[in-house]
């Protein structure tokens, strides 16, 4: 890709080889599996793989939930950064561990976990269901739901990062001239914060896109509705890895283009 | 290249090894002093592991465990999971000895490609159960009944062989079912009406046999046009093929037959 200025400065024949092996080896581990399944992808058939309508369904259908998941992620998440680095509250470090805890969670888990809360006889999704007749497990609401769970962690760990580094005094002038505090939020705070809030945001939507276990487990798999693309390679590799390379083909491609199409806008930023 | 492709082998035999130590360090250590008595004894020895499809689970921890028991030194270690799974997994090289797979089909994926020593044999058969919440609130008394409005029912998807019998099944009774999601292995599927996320579902009779009193099964006569043989096969890879064979004998056993026939299984 692009060299970026900061790498043409750093002097290259002092790189000692008790790095630079195991950071080759490092990058080769990370790029091989790649380049395997563009090595391995069955270009002849590629075309008639990818014009299949239960592709398009599950590619359509995964970026709809990643992006909603994404949305409501900003949604809370962004107040929820706020509250994490500009109040003080007991317990703040203990708030601070469960919000992150999805990141090191196996997302197998975060589906059981959701199922008992929020399914049909869950501990709030047995009200929710009595009281309004909605039930979230099989639906696409519950995909939504699920990546949500596992992406919005990514969210808040940037936006609060990027908030601490940003200066609060700022806000403070704009609350010491008249303004409230979530106007101050809104006016001051947020354009101050917004590249890590969008390199937040594209974190978790990449996140989101490859949730496979949460959805599984707690949205099901019918295809159109919770069928994602992770869950259609999954199932495609069982009987048809053709398939499931030319769908994962897709997925990667997708992601390749997110990350390198908001990599110069915002990412540097960061 | 060249070099990694003649090494295939035998690092997929180290891999093989290196996880087995691993499921033996976190194993049974109860093992270890009759290990080292019988060692010496011309019984097999040793780790097998065996593939077997999700249905099988109860049964073959149970024999598993008569197994270790009849034989000390030994230890069974399974991976337990959808078949086609399984034979994915196998054909990429898993280290594994035995395959039990719940179709003839996905153990033909193993099969077919010569990763068998010799030919798989039944034994036995499974048919299916519709699986519905206890005391059946929805009195669901047929396949039929699975299309009445608001009723949530999963079923497997047809890659596994769950979901290909309960097609059959549907298609011999000629009902069009929209369950509500395609489950990736049986137990997944059961595991939704365990905890009353779905209304029902079409399983084997032997895993509504081991949900106890968690579900409630519903027999339908379709379910005869639908029976699984469940093959069982020695793989060419298998890292410990004596002590395999031994396994596979005590499930052919008049003894593992009753394992089977008490789990609902169906004689070959």
């Amino acid at each position: 890709m692009t060299p970026a200025p900061a790498a043409s400065r750093t002097p290259r024949r002092g790189v000692p080889p008790a790095l630079l092996v195991p950071a080759l080896l490092g990058l080769a581990f990370l790029v091989v599996p790649l380049l395997a399944l563009l090595v391995r992808a069955p270009w002849h058939s590629l075309p008639e793989q990818l014009t299949r309508p239960a592709v398009w369904e599950a590619l359509r259908l995964s970026l709809f939930c990643a992006t909603t998941a994404t949305a409501l992620s900003l949604v809370v998440g962004v107040p929820l950064a706020w509250l994490l680095a500009r109040t003080d509250f007991p317990g703040r470090a203990l708030v601070r561990a469960l919000v992150t805890l999805p990141l090191v969670l196996p997302p197998v888990v975060g589906g059981v976990a959701l199922l008992l809360a929020l399914g049909r006889n869950g501990v709030v999704g047995q009200w929710l269901d009595a009281w309004f007749g909605i039930t979230l497990p099989f639906t696409t609401t519950g995909v939504v739901l699920a990546e949500t769970f596992v992406a919005m962690p990514f969210l808040v760990i940037s936006v609060e990062g990027t908030l601490r580094a940003a200066d609060p005094r700022y806000e403070e002038a704009a609350t010491t001239l008249g303004a409230s505090r979530f106007t101050a939020f809104r006016r001051v705070t947020l354009p101050l914060i917004a590249p890590g809030v969008a390199a937040g945001a594209v974190l978790a939507w990449a996140r989101a896109l490859g949730e496979f276990g949460a959805t599984i487990t707690f949205a099901g798999n019918f295809p159109g509705r919770t069928q994602t693309m992770p869950l259609a390679v999954y199932l495609a590799l069982q009987n048809d890895p053709a398939a499931a390379i030319a769908l994962s083909l897709v997925l990667l491609a997708v992601s390749i283009a997110v990350l390198a199409g908001l990599r110069d806008r915002w990412m540097r930023t960061v | 290249m060249t070099r990694s492709a003649h090494r295939t082998r035998r690092s997929r035999r180290l891999a093989g090894a290196g996880a087995v130590a691993v499921l033996t360090l976190g194993g049974c250590s109860a093992s270890g002093p009759d290990a080292s008595r019988d060692a010496a004894g011309d019984g097999p020895t040793g780790t097998v592991t065996v593939f077997a499809a999700a249905s099988l689970q109860e049964s073959f921890t149970t024999l598993g465990e008569r197994f270790e028991k009849e034989h000390p030194g030994t230890e069974v270690t399974f991976n337990f999971g959808g078949s086609d799974a399984l034979a994915a997994g196998i054909d990429n090289g898993a280290p594994a000895d035995v395959f039990a797979a719940a179709s003839a089909k996905t153990m033909a994926l193993v099969a077919d490609r010569g990763r068998t020593a010799g030919s798989p044999s039944t034994f036995a058969r499974n048919r299916l159960q519709i699986a519905t919440v206890p005391g059946n609130p929805h009195g669901i008394d047929s396949l039929g009944d699975l299309t009445a409005s608001g009723l949530k029912v999963v079923l497997c998807d047809a890659t596994v062989p769950c979901g290909a019998a309960a097609r059959t099944a549907l298609k011999a009774a000629g009902v069009g079912l929209t369950p509500v999601s395609y489950e990736q292995d049986v137990k997944s599927a059961l595991t939704k009406v365990e905890l009353k996320e779905a209304d029902a579902a079409v399983v084997y009779r032997t895993d509504v046999r081991a949900a106890g009193d968690k579900v409630e099964g519903v027999e339908f006569p379709e379910s005869a046009e639908a029976v699984n043989d469940c093959p069982i096969a020695l793989l060419d890879d298998a890292p410990n093929p004596s002590a395999a064979k031994a396994f596979m004998a005590l499930v052919k056993s008049p003894e593992g037959r009753k394992v089977l026939d008490d789990a609902g299984f169906l004689r070959p």
